[in-house]
């Protein structure tokens, strides 16, 4: 007797099966990977709530930096991340316009390309080491707010350049190729067709670098930042660009290894404000990911 | 009928893309305010001929022309033509209708904007320009209405329309198109050669097409191409009623394809 049409053959049930293993696996994995994510941050959250207060993040340092709060650090890395992504953005745009755009496919662009590529893996205490030699030492510009962000803006620019390559080339060629059809010049298609449909792409990639460069410690240990620095409490023009400055990153840094009898929660504590900030700026990435690709119209 | 003007000729016309050599020998003449249509095998470099006639070719770093291309009596090739001032005068419609991602308004009146200062364009000019290009391509009526829906969200001929449209406000002399209807269903085929009718009256049309039957119907001169040469050009009912070139014959009997 045949069995009724459409009933399960011995190989679909089989098949069934391996699907029912892929997708437990799978969800399995993401559990993996978000659950530790949420512990991490309860932890930090539970052990930094002690000293979490709105004037613990707009006073200066005191006793030695076992008390008072993070002011200097948390502007100074406010500095150093605007600073780095003002320098970096324009050019790694303009970079990969230049490249996706404008240069032919020949041995020369694929090199740059590669070097690009590598670019961005090179580890960032190499970055510290150049920006050092040629931003400190070289351009004579000292140990300043100015030289740790431009080494910063050259550890990101790598990044930034292949992102938004990579959103330049999701805008479909027809596009471009209808612009030409009515003698539209390359600034013109890239002006008024290119970018406007590739702009949410572009700014989610500059976006994530704020994490990146706030989150770094080599790079602005050799070339501007500092262990302690007083600046007054509460002002956002607190520091100058040629002034050494501290970092969130770097604080945590010294608190943890430098300062004895320091509180507990004080690592912590400035761990969850790092965190939180990137998050929140991620988060701003996002949204406007989501906002601009509900405006696009294709 | 008077003396033939000619809209190009190709003289020895060569085209490398790297060292695979996609164009042969090529030398046409492709007469004005008709509708001469390019047909043969896939592959044979009817795309590659097209894109040559504006220029788009050479965007690829490892193209090489050789040969001399003539439109509009001027040597295309010539050290001081403005690339921008021939695509404005040599259009192209492909294969895949491609509007931009704006309203049908702005999709109409790109070029315009592309080639002139805000100031030369009153409203009532880009205004006069839609009505007319939208009624040349004959959507005027469809979409008078809605001028400001998003092109990408009209039918496929609607859009494939549109975009020869597109092309009409800046009077362009030749129109070439890249297989035009092989996105469109029947009716959308019959209206885009009713159109192509319509437009051969003021433009140079080169059309090519994997169709026999559209060549036959909607032709005036017919070109035949195999392996990137020229293999015969001639009025298309000659072509298809008696053709020279046993290969040809072969082709359009459909032995190969
Ligand atoms: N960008 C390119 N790079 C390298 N080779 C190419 C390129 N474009 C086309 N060719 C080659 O050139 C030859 C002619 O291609 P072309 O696209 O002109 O053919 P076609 O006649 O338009 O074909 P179809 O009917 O399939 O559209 C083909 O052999 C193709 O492989
Ligand atoms: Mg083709």
């Amino acid at each position: 007797m045949n069995p009724p049409p459409f009933s399960l053959s011995p190989l679909g049930r089989r098949r069934q099966r391996q699907e029912r293993l892929a997708q437990g696996v799978l969800a399995g994995m993401v559990l993996a990977l978000v659950l530790p994510l949420l512990a991490l941050v309860g932890y930090l959250l539970v052990k930094g709530a002690p000293l979490l207060s709105w004037s613990f993040l707009t006073t200066n340092p005191t006793q030695g930096m076992r008390a008072g709060g993070i002011w200097p650090a948390l502007l100074g890395t406010i500095y150093l991340v605007v600073m780095a992504l003002i320098v970096a953005t324009p050019v790694g745009v303009l970079c990969a316009i230049y490249l996706n755009e404008y240069a032919r496919e020949t041995w020369l662009t694929r090199l740059i390309h590669l070097a690009v590529v590598n670019l961005a893996g090179v580890p960032s205490i190499v970055h510290a080491l150049f920006g050092l030699g040629a931003f400190v030492l070289f351009a004579g510009l000292g140990r300043s707010i100015l030289a740790a962000s431009l080494t910063l803006a050259i550890m990101t620019l790598p990044v930034i350049i292949t992102s938004t390559r990579e959103a330049l080339a999701a805008v479909p060629m027809a596009f471009r190729e209808a612009c030409w059809n009515v003698g539209a010049s390359r600034w013109q298609t890239i002006r008024h067709v290119v970018l406007p449909n590739a702009v949410s792409g572009i700014l989610t990639g500059v976006i994530l670098q704020v994490s990146r460069t706030a989150g770094e410690t080599a790079p602005i240990m050799f070339t501007g930042a500092v262990f302690y620095k007083k600046i007054a409490a509460g002002d956002l023009f607190a520091y100058s660009l040629r002034d050494q400055c501290m970092a969130l990153s770097m604080h945590l840094y010294t608190v943890t290894t430098q300062v004895t009898n320091a509180p507990e929660a004080l690592p912590y504590a400035i761990a969850v404000v790092l965190l939180v900030a990137v998050l929140a700026v991620n988060a701003l990435a996002i949204a406007l990911r989501v906002r601009l690709r509900t405006r696009k119209k294709w | 009928m008077d003396a033939p003007e000619y809209s190009i000729t190709t003289r020895g016309l060569n085209l490398w893309y790297g060292q695979f050599q996609a164009l042969v020998d090529v030398s046409l003449d492709i007469p004005a305010r008709r509708i001469t249509a390019l047909i043969g095998p896939s592959g044979c470099g009817k795309t590659t001929l097209l894109r040559c006639f504006n220029r788009i070719n050479e965007r690829l770093g490892y193209v090489t022309t050789r040969g001399e291309i003539h439109v509009l009596g001027r040597n295309i090739y010539a050290p001081d033509v403005s690339l921008l001032e021939l695509r404005k005068a040599v259009g192209m419609v492909f294969q895949r209708p491609n509007p931009l991602p704006l309203s049908v308004y702005e999709n109409v009146v790109f070029g315009l904007r592309l080639h002139h200062r805000r100031g030369e364009l009153p409203r009532a000019r880009l205004d006069a320009a839609v009505e007319q290009a939208l009624r040349e391509v004959g959507l005027w009526n469809d979409l008078k209405d809605r001028l400001d829906t998003p092109a990408t969200r009209l039918q496929l001929e609607q859009q494939q329309k549109l975009c020869i449209a597109r092309l009409l406000p800046l009077k362009p002399q030749v129109i070439l198109m890249d297989e035009p209807c092989s996105a469109l269903d029947v009716n959308g085929t019959r209206a885009i050669e009713e159109l192509l009718f319509a437009l051969r009256e003021h433009y140079t049309l080169v059309v090519v097409t994997h169709n026999m039957a559209q060549a036959r119907r909607a032709s005036d001169e017919c070109i035949f191409m195999l392996l990137g040469r020229v293999i015969e050009h001639r009025r298309t009912e000659d072509l298809f009623l008696n053709p020279r070139r046993p290969e040809t014959a072969e082709y359009i009997e459909g032995r190969y394809g």
